[in-house]
């Protein structure tokens, strides 16, 4: 078990800065995830831990070592691929074991283990068969004990639960997160989603284009996303974020196209220490910290009905609030019946308030 | 691309040295040889085995000989018979019947269709010598099995190999190779998306307009690529000479055999190598076409 | 008249059309079939006849008489089962051992200009073809004491084949994920092992295909030792067959009937073992 830290690691193929100036500490044992959209160097960011690429600047550290320039089959790495990459000419039992045969641990040794490890992972009735031969999920898990056979000091993930259908990924992210409070090693995983990012991980890193955009705590990333890009990517679905302007002459507010919302006092001393009068911003409600309500409310939404769907427990209302739309979660059994004029109310201490570069504002 | 690699640079460089000292050795270096013997009087025995000398284009100039080029047994004469050869064996034969087998069974998969493409793929890979002899017997002028069914339908039975023996080359070619345009244009045929083609069926188009408007515009490269290919296979094909020998009097002297008689039949290796330059250069032509094609067909890709 | 006055087929000219389609279908098929089985059921009778001649009909009686003087036949057996073996696996080792590994650099190794070579090779091997280039290599393999050698004969159908072949395995190595070798690579394995372990094993299944197709090239060979071997001891079935027909007065036309099949039948069955292995997938020009 091991640390991985990185200092202003860049990683350029051609032109295209894949990783562009990323720092990070990961303690030990702790389980990290990256998350972000495709394309935005997830992936590099792991062959980088991995040793498969080369860091085109900084340096990558994993425990005391350096690694920046150490080749992938001296870093002590246990790796899940997206495709699983189980070798199809071998056994189950062989590809869990491979990892110990290239360490020359012996026959015996290797036979204990292998089978100490299929167990735990409830696949030991299958060490005989062929990766052909096999289930999707059990290929899955497959790939993950000829990951941990070795007791590696970091622990890497690429999107493994992507070739999964729906059910069983659910099923095999409660797995994943049981074998990790078990084994406790340090882990990377990579994600474009983000409830898994939210279930597995003791922090999440979220990434765009090739930088890390925040990183902290899932309920912090959902509760003070740093950026509008966090807020849009966390979340489902995702936070209403609408234009404004700050006004503070006479009663301080919030003021859109086509909403006002007041300040609250906490929201007004930091909009004065961070904004001044006019500026630009953009405020941000998730669509679950909004309710309908059958009259107009001061200080909230109105607009013409744009979209019901029901999702059976919930609803997601969408009215059209000017130009923009927003969307409204409300949790019932019942079809909400609507008039062609909606309201909503939203509870005020659930402001978000972004800076018109995107950054957020800590309002709390 | 600056992936980090598998393999180190010099591990693959070594990798790839014994292949290319192979290349080198068997195809670079034929190359500059034969254009560098191509200017001499080289023999296999005697004074000029040994120390040819430098004729100039002599042998070229003799190739080209406008007094006698198209005379029977002449270089002319032969480029001719492979000109004849070439365009009614490769561009007519093979890739027209090719296509129209394609087409014939495409969508029409069953043991039927199994039967014809392996008998067509066995055509194709039996030894040359094998299928040689076969059409020998095959064409023989009394009792062979193709004049047995013509008399049996009361048709002329002509003696093929000595009356019509370019015909009956060009039709044995055209049976041997038609194979690879079939499985090519099959595999083209097989990945037209079944949805265009329904879309053309539920808008009504007959099956000569669906051929028309959408399938041959959709396998157009592919068509391309073997026409190229079988182009280029057919020029270099020796197999004729197994048939034939090139005879009667030279009737069947496609160029590969020409120079194989004159480098061979008298050791002429001069002259030989300047009818080989030739074919070389008319290769280059068809290739660096081919090749065009190609990258451009992967670049849209 | 219009496309939207057309009436629908009724049932009876559907049913004639479904029918005349068939009959289309079928006589169709048989053309084709015809066309291609018609010139070799001389040579799948004749070999069991004890008539010596060209015509088409059923031997009477079926007799494998050709077969055994075939087998008394020293020439001829050993030009078959030893002269064209060693040539044709000689060749086929050589070609898919170098082949893969060049292949597997074109694929796996930062190469500056993988695709430049890759495509200069089938250039020059589409330029410099064995019977264009026929005299350099008659005269290659003279300079090198190697005319009459089964080695001669060896390399130059390797490097004659080799091109295709690389060509053929890279695109066999570029389609398996470079996942492989690197989770092998993350579970600490040196490159000699990936190779090894992962990689070779993974590639067999192309490696069969291109050594099933090399052995076939040569082992139908006719041109190559045709113009480097003299010697009788030395010749492959190829060239012992033709020489058979062509000194040949009658007597000897059911013997080379007899020998053509046997010298076919490897063809066919490897064939037969591709197609039920790995499926008869198609190279564009695995055949040159
Ligand atoms: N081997 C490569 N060569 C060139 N560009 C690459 C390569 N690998 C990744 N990239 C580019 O780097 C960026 C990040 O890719 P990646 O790390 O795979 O993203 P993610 O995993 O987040 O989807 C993308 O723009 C991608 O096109
Ligand atoms: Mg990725």
């Amino acid at each position: 078990m091991a640390s991985v830290t990185f200092h202003d690691v860049e990683k350029a193929f051609g032109t295209v800065k894949a990783v562009d100036g990323v720092n990070f500490t990961i303690t030990e044992g702790e389980f990290v995830c990256l998350l972000g959209p495709s394309g935005c160097g997830k992936t590099t960011t792991l062959r980088l831990i991995a040793g498969l690429e080369k860091a085109t600047g900084g340096n990558i550290q994993i425990g005391d070592l350096d690694v920046t320039h150490l080749a992938a089959k001296d870093r002590d790495i246990g790796m899940v691929f997206q495709d699983y990459a189980l070798y199809p000419h071998m056994t189950i039992g062989e590809n869990i074991g491979y990892p110990l045969k290239v360490r020359n641990v012996p026959t015996d040794a290797r036979a204990t283990r292998i089978g100490e490890v299929a167990k735990n992972l409830q696949i030991d009735k299958l060490l005989e068969r062929r990766p052909g031969e096999i289930s999707g999920g059990q290929q899955q898990r497959t790939s993950v004990a000829r990951a941990v056979v070795h007791e590696p000091q970091v622990f890497l993930f690429d999107e493994p639960l992507s070739n999964l259908d729906a059910k069983l990924r659910l099923e095999a992210r409660s797995f994943l997160k049981h074998l990790q409070r078990e084994v406790g090693v340090t882990a990377v995983y990579v994600t474009h989603d983000q409830a898994e990012a939210m279930a597995l991980a003791d922090r999440i890193a979220v990434m765009n284009e090739g930088r890390i955009v925040q990183m902290a705590p899932p309920l912090e990333v959902y509760h003070r996303p740093g950026t509008t890009f966090v807020a849009n990517f966390l979340g489902s679905p995702p936070m209403n974020l609408l234009p404004g302007k700050v006004a503070l002459d006479g009663e301080p507010r919030f003021v859109g196209e086509a909403f006002t919302i007041p300040m609250q006092s906490h929201v007004e001393t930091a909009v004065r220490q961070h904004l001044s009068d006019g500026a630009q911003v953009t405020v941000g409600i998730r669509p679950e910290h909004l309710d309908l309500s059958q009259d107009p409310v001061s200080g909230g939404f109105q607009g013409p009905l744009y979209a019901l769907e029901t999702l059976g427990p919930e609803s997601l209302v969408t009215l059209k609030v000017g130009d923009e739309l927003l969307t409204v979660r409300i949790f019932s059994d019942d079809a909400p019946q609507l008039a062609d004029t909606v309201h909503a109310a939203f509870d005020p201490e659930k402001l978000h308030v972004f800076r018109e570069n995107g950054e957020r504002i800590p309002v709390e | 691309m600056q992936r980090r690699p598998i393999l180190s640079l010099p591990t693959g460089a070594l990798f790839m040295l014994p292949a290319g000292i192979f290349i080198v050795a068997f195809i670079l270096l034929p190359f500059f040889w034969i254009a560098a013997v191509s200017f001499t009087n080289r023999t296999l025995t005697g004074r000029t085995a040994v120390n040819p000398e430098f004729v100039g284009l002599d042998n070229y100039l003799r190739l080209f000989d406008a007094s006698r080029f198209l005379n029977s047994g002449e270089f002319g004469a032969s480029l001719l018979i492979t000109g004849q050869f070439v365009f009614f064996s490769a561009i007519i034969g093979q890739a027209f019947l090719g296509l129209a087998l394609a087409w014939f069974f495409f969508n029409r998969k069953g043991w039927i269709q199994n039967t014809v493409t392996t008998i067509a793929i066995i055509a194709w890979i039996m030894p040359d010598v094998v299928v040689a002899f076969a059409w020998f017997a095959f064409l023989n002028g009394d009792g062979g099995t193709l004049n047995q069914i013509l008399g049996f339908f009361g048709l002329p039975t002509p003696d093929w190999l000595l009356d019509l023996p370019l015909v009956s080359v060009i039709i044995f070619n055209i049976w041997r190779g038609t194979a690879f345009s079939m499985l090519l244009f099959s595999s083209a045929l097989g990945a037209i998306p079944p949805s265009y083609l329904e879309t053309a069926n539920v808008v009504g188009a007959s099956t000569w307009q669906r051929l028309r408007d959408i399938i041959l515009p959709m396998i157009r490269s592919h068509i391309v690529t073997a026409l190229i290919l079988i182009t280029l296979w057919t020029f270099n094909t020796f197999t004729p000479f197994l048939l034939t020998g090139g005879g009667p009097s030279y009737q069947t002297e496609v160029v590969s055999i020409y120079t194989y008689r004159t480098a061979f039949q008298f050791f002429r290796f001069g002259s030989g190598a300047a009818v080989g330059m030739v074919m070389m250069i008319i290769n280059l032509g068809f290739a660096l076409v081919y090749l065009s094609l190609l990258r451009t067909q992967r670049r849209s890709a | 008249m219009t496309r939207a006055t057309r009436t629908p087929p009724s049932q009876a000219q559907r049913a004639a059309r479904f029918v005349l389609g068939r009959i289309t279908f079928y006589v169709g098929s048989s053309l084709f079939a015809a066309f291609f089985v018609l010139p070799l059921l001389w040579l799948t009778v004749a070999p069991f006849s004890t008539l010596a001649n060209l015509d088409l009909r059923l031997p009477d009686p079926w007799s494998l008489q050709n077969f055994e003087r075939v087998f008394e036949n020293g020439f001829a057996i050993r030009a078959l089962v030893q002269n064209s073996m060693i040539q044709g696996f000689g060749a086929m080792l050589l070609v898919t051992l170098t082949a893969t590994l060049a292949a597997y650099a074109l694929s796996r190794a930062n190469i500056p200009g993988t695709t430049a070579i890759t495509y200069g090779l089938v250039l020059f091997s589409s330029v410099v073809t064995g019977t264009a280039a026929m005299v350099p290599i008659f005269l290659m393999i003279v300079q090198l004491g190697l005319i009459d050698t089964h080695l001669g004969v060896i390399l130059v159908f390797t490097g004659g084949l080799l091109p295709a072949a690389v060509f053929i395995m890279r695109d066999f190595v570029d389609s398996i994920p470079r996942s492989y070798e690197e989770s092998a690579m993350v579970a600490g394995a040196s490159s000699w092992r990936v190779f090894r372990d992962i990689a070779l094993p993974i590639v067999r299944p192309g490696m069969m295909v291109v050594g099933v197709w090399a052995f076939v090239q040569v082992w139908g060979g006719f041109l190559i030792p045709f113009i480097l071997l003299r010697d009788a001891d030395k010749m492959p079935a190829s060239v012992a067959i033709y020489s058979f027909y062509t000194e040949a007065g009658t007597p000897l036309i059911t013997l080379t009937a007899a020998y053509s099949l046997l010298y076919t039948l490897p063809v066919l069955l490897l064939y037969l073992f591709v197609n039920w292995r790995y499926g008869f997938r198609f190279f564009g020009g695995i055949k040159s």
